[in-house]
């Protein structure tokens, strides 16, 4: 498989996962009356109050989660915006420079929310 | 080895909206590419913002308040509904590049059928879909919530 069949393949892939765990986080935070998942946000009111956040923030399998679709989102966007822009045709040069850039935006991204979500479940365990 | 220089994107971004007589497929391209970048946008901006978690509190909230008012909330919901959009075509595009849903190869006989006469069932369903969450999320958003 070509090196840009196997990157498309993970776009791809990864879309499936976004589309449940963003469907998931989409649902907690903007279907919290249409569909209302108790469990999910234990201290009513919005989804954003403080309590709410801490009580999400306490499980690990929302941390890992948020890694999770914090890695695969920035591929599947960071991936799908290469490509329009490799579609205007740019030279050579500017493809690989636009490739490492988005490489290291990525990696930099990844690397502080993957922080923040550990940090964030830490403080909310130690509560 | 005789290196491809490929073809010519001759009309550039003009394409997306533009150039032939292109059937509604052709406009989803586009609008899933549009919420593409929209979200994309929004999601580096959340990481930064959301990220106030990690801080505490008062952090959190302060954050929050930043982004409160009238014109995020707006926002917001411009977001939720290019997710629902961008979701729910995509999976219709999946389902199209396994190669599903765009009928059997047949030979070129007058009067040609072409695959879009397969596939558009499967773009109404997409987009009656899309429609119901943005319904939810309507109600979610200005009228329940």
């Amino acid at each position: 498989m070509m090196r840009d069949q196997k990157l498309w393949t993970w776009h791809l892939a990864a879309g499936v996962v976004i589309l449940f765990l963003l469907g998931m986080h989409m649902t907690v935070m903007h279907l919290n009356v249409t569909v209302p998942l108790k469990g999910l946000n234990p201290a009513g009111g919005h989804p954003i109050d403080w309590a709410n956040v801490v009580a999400r923030g306490k499980s690990a399998f929302f941390m890992v989660t948020y890694v999770v679709l914090l890695g695969a989102a920035l591929f599947h966007g960071l991936y799908g915006f290469r490509n329009i822009l490799f579609e205007l045709n740019p030279a050579s040069w500017l493809k690989k420079a636009v490739s490492m850039v988005l490489l290291l935006c990525g990696l930099a991204l990844f690397v502080y929310g993957t922080w923040a979500a550990i940090a964030g479940f830490s403080l909310a365990k130690a509560m | 080895m005789i290196e491809s220089k490929g073809h010519p994107n001759r009309l550039g971004l003009w394409g997306w909206f533009g150039g032939g007589r292109w059937g509604v497929e052709r406009y989803l391209y586009t609008l899933h590419r549009l919420t593409g970048l929209g979200l994309l946008t929004y999601f580096l901006l959340h990481i930064l913002v959301t990220s106030s978690r990690a801080l505490g509190q008062a952090s959190w909230e302060w954050a929050m308040g930043t982004v409160s008012g009238p014109l995020f909330k707006f926002g917001e919901y411009l977001v939720f509904v290019a997710f629902a959009f961008h979701a729910i075509n995509g999976i219709r595009l999946g389902i199209n590049e396994l190669g599903f849903g765009v009928g059997p190869p047949i030979e070129p006989v007058y009067p040609y059928r072409t695959s879009l006469d397969f596939q558009r069932p499967l773009v109404v369903g997409v987009l009656l879909l899309a429609a119901i969450i943005v319904v939810m999320g309507t109600l979610n958003f200005w009228v329940l919530d």
